[in-house]
């Protein structure tokens, strides 16, 4: 801004009325800089609120008790073990899946399709389902896996369901790590004789695995978050058994958290309270988990 | 690689592995035609059963009517309720997020230290992380009770004004995230014209930056309406299941997919007129979020400026 000053300097020096001008604007400077400011400072001070009120109302049930509980209907008695287990149960069946899918599908992408007509329209679909609603990919699994294959509200039925609605996060992750691994890799391997899928199976993917594996657990933390998907394909609220199987009821941490919430006794808000401390800490450690990968074995070429 | 003879073995890979050459293309191609499937599977399923709801219910009761009562023993299916609550919430939250969203970004772009950025930018993108039923909880106990009630003692318990700000709070980063990049996408010699003419950061921020980003910052806007259209829980918790047309934002309203989880908890049997509504209801607000996710993207490419 010097220039600015100096300019400012010289008018006032030789005494035009621009300077009196020059003070305004800079006013008018000062007046919308400490504006944008708030509005910064506004977003950090709504997450530190929400967190600080989630801790306060929530801290008092959270002993290892209320990790290994069953819910009831004495909120002192209630915990959340059958949606933590069901939470992981949904997040380790979708994984796979969403592995195979999202990897093939970006693999076929970036190494295979190039500008073929197939593969301008799965892009233009991806960007489309990005932007499609969480809750409408709810009423495709009602329809398709709940109802259509017959499966009713089980694990199976929730995991697609996920998994379909995660799938562009991870295709567009495993892209962009695809994409970082350089063109020299590849011309070494042809270069050895290796096939195409040779190339592909050993060389490309395994110098993109981190890339891909940082995007996987995103999708999957997504993925615990999501409730209102769930809701509409069935995740029961009041289970009193853990899922032993693929075919098993079940229920998930949001949706326990959002059972609580709408029980008219204020017991029951600080469980819901508690139960997103446990949400959060899980999202924590997986985003954790994440980060970690992407700087422990990122390779720059 | 041991030798040469082992290691040509291993690589060329001999008839099967020049099969598993041949055939993992279409393999490849299968999987990733699933989410084509996926978005013919939504459209289709939509549409199959939305026809068989307009055999019981005719589209123009349904386009026009005033009353949404599904439930009841006197049935009326008008969404026009339910369009009422979402533009409402809608309306609210991009009235807090615009001028949040547009504060953070020129500030981050325009004003902040690269190291300010650098901390400041994940720090607000966390806020877009945090699962939406949170933001219900907090909508629901913290800016009605504490914050709202003070304000306006009459004011329900389920209303549109706390979830609308909720859902604001939740937008907000996608605006400022994504116009944010496409300020800091406007080259600098732009900005350096207009300091050595003897603008100050405000003029450069408004009248240089913000012209040049324009379609970027648009498109997030445009984005962000689509998210607060079919944000759920946060209208499920906050929000109540009242569908009524009132201008009232103090009052209990429902949205439209307020009502898909109302009637999803309600354990809808199988090709009744409610089960059906579902759909009806889900390829309204899939067809409003489809047309913002195209016109978002038609802004971004037709009105970009280009520059080397």
């Amino acid at each position: 801004m010097a220039r600015v000053l100096e300019a400012g300097a010289a008018a006032r020096a030789v005494g035009v009325p621009a300077a009196a001008h020059l003070r305004r604007r800079r006013r008018v400077d000062r007046f919308f800089r400490s504006l944008c400011l708030l509005a910064t400072l506004t977003g950090l001070a709504v997450l530190v609120v929400l967190l600080a009120d989630v801790v306060a109302d929530g801290w008092r049930h959270l002993d290892g008790q209320f990790l290994t509980r069953f819910n009831s209907r004495l909120p002192e008695r209630a915990g959340i073990f059958p949606a933590l287990v069901g939470s992981l149960w949904v997040v380790g069946v979708a994984a796979p899946v969403l592995l195979v899918l999202g990897v093939g599908t970006a693999v076929y992408l970036e190494e295979y399709g190039g500008n073929s007509v197939w593969a301008r329209l799965i892009k233009i679909n991806i960007d489309n389902l990005a932007g499609v609603p969480s809750i409408i990919y709810g009423i495709l699994g009602l329809a398709l896996f709940v109802r259509g294959l017959g499966l009713g509200t089980v694990v199976l039925a929730g995991a697609l369901t996920m998994a379909l609605l995660v799938l562009p996060v991870v295709i567009v992750a495993t892209q962009e790590a695809l994409r970082a691994v350089p063109p020299s890799l590849r011309h070494a391997s042809y270069a050895l004789g290796a096939t195409r899928w040779q190339t592909t199976w050993r060389v490309v993917l395994p110098a993109a695995l981190p890339g891909i594996l940082t995007g996987t657990i995103l999708a999957l933390s997504r993925a615990i978050g999501e409730t209102a998907p769930l809701i509409v394909v069935g995740a029961v609220t009041f289970v009193r058994f853990v899922p032993a199987g693929l075919l098993d009821p079940y229920t998930v941490l949001p949706i326990q958290i959002y059972s609580w919430i709408m029980l008219p006794q204020d017991a029951f808000k600080e469980l819901a309270a508690a139960g997103i401390i446990v949400l959060l800490a899980v999202l924590l450690v997986m985003n954790g988990l994440a980060i970690y990968l992407r700087n422990r074995y990122q390779q720059r070429w | 690689m041991a030798g040469p003879a082992p290691g040509r073995e291993r690589w060329a890979g001999g008839a099967a592995g020049r099969t598993l050459d041949r055939w993992m293309p279409r393999v490849l191609l299968l999987l990733s035609l699933v989410s084509v499937v996926t978005t013919v599977g939504i459209v289709l399923t939509l549409a199959g059963e939305t026809a068989v709801f307009f055999r019981a219910v005719s589209p123009v009761e349904f386009l026009t009517g005033r009353q949404w009562t599904p439930l009841f023993a006197d049935k009326h299916f008008g969404i026009l309720p339910l369009l009422a609550g979402t533009m409402m919430i809608t309306a609210i939250a991009l009235l807090i997020a615009i001028p949040l969203g547009l504060g953070s970004a020129i500030y981050l772009s325009e004003y902040a230290s690269d190291r300010a950025r650098r901390i400041l930018k994940p720090v607000l993108e966390l806020l877009a992380g945090i699962p939406t039923i949170v933001y219900g909880y907090f909508a629901l106990t913290f800016i009605t009770q504490v914050v709202l009630k003070r304000l306006f003692p009459d004011i329900s318990v389920f209303n549109a004004l706390s979830a609308g700000i909720a859902v604001g709070i939740m937008v907000t980063p996608l605006i400022s995230s994504l116009s944010e990049d496409a300020m800091a996408a406007v080259p600098r010699r732009l900005r350096d014209g207009a300091y050595a003419l003897g603008a100050t950061r405000w003029e450069v921020a408004s009248q240089v930056v913000l012209p040049a980003a324009l379609s970027g910052v648009i498109s997030s806007v445009v984005l962000a309406f689509s998210r607060a259209i079919g944000e759920t829980m946060i209208v499920a918790v906050a929000a109540g299941s009242t569908p009524r047309l009132t201008w009232n934002p103090l009052e209990s309203v429902q949205t439209m997919t307020g009502y898909i989880v109302q009637a999803a908890l309600g354990d809808v049997g199988h090709g009744g007129l409610e089960y059906t509504s579902l759909f009806a209801v889900g390829i309204t607000l899939f067809l409003f979020t489809l047309g913002m996710n195209l016109l978002a993207l038609y802004i971004r490419g037709r009105f970009r400026e280009a520059y080397q």
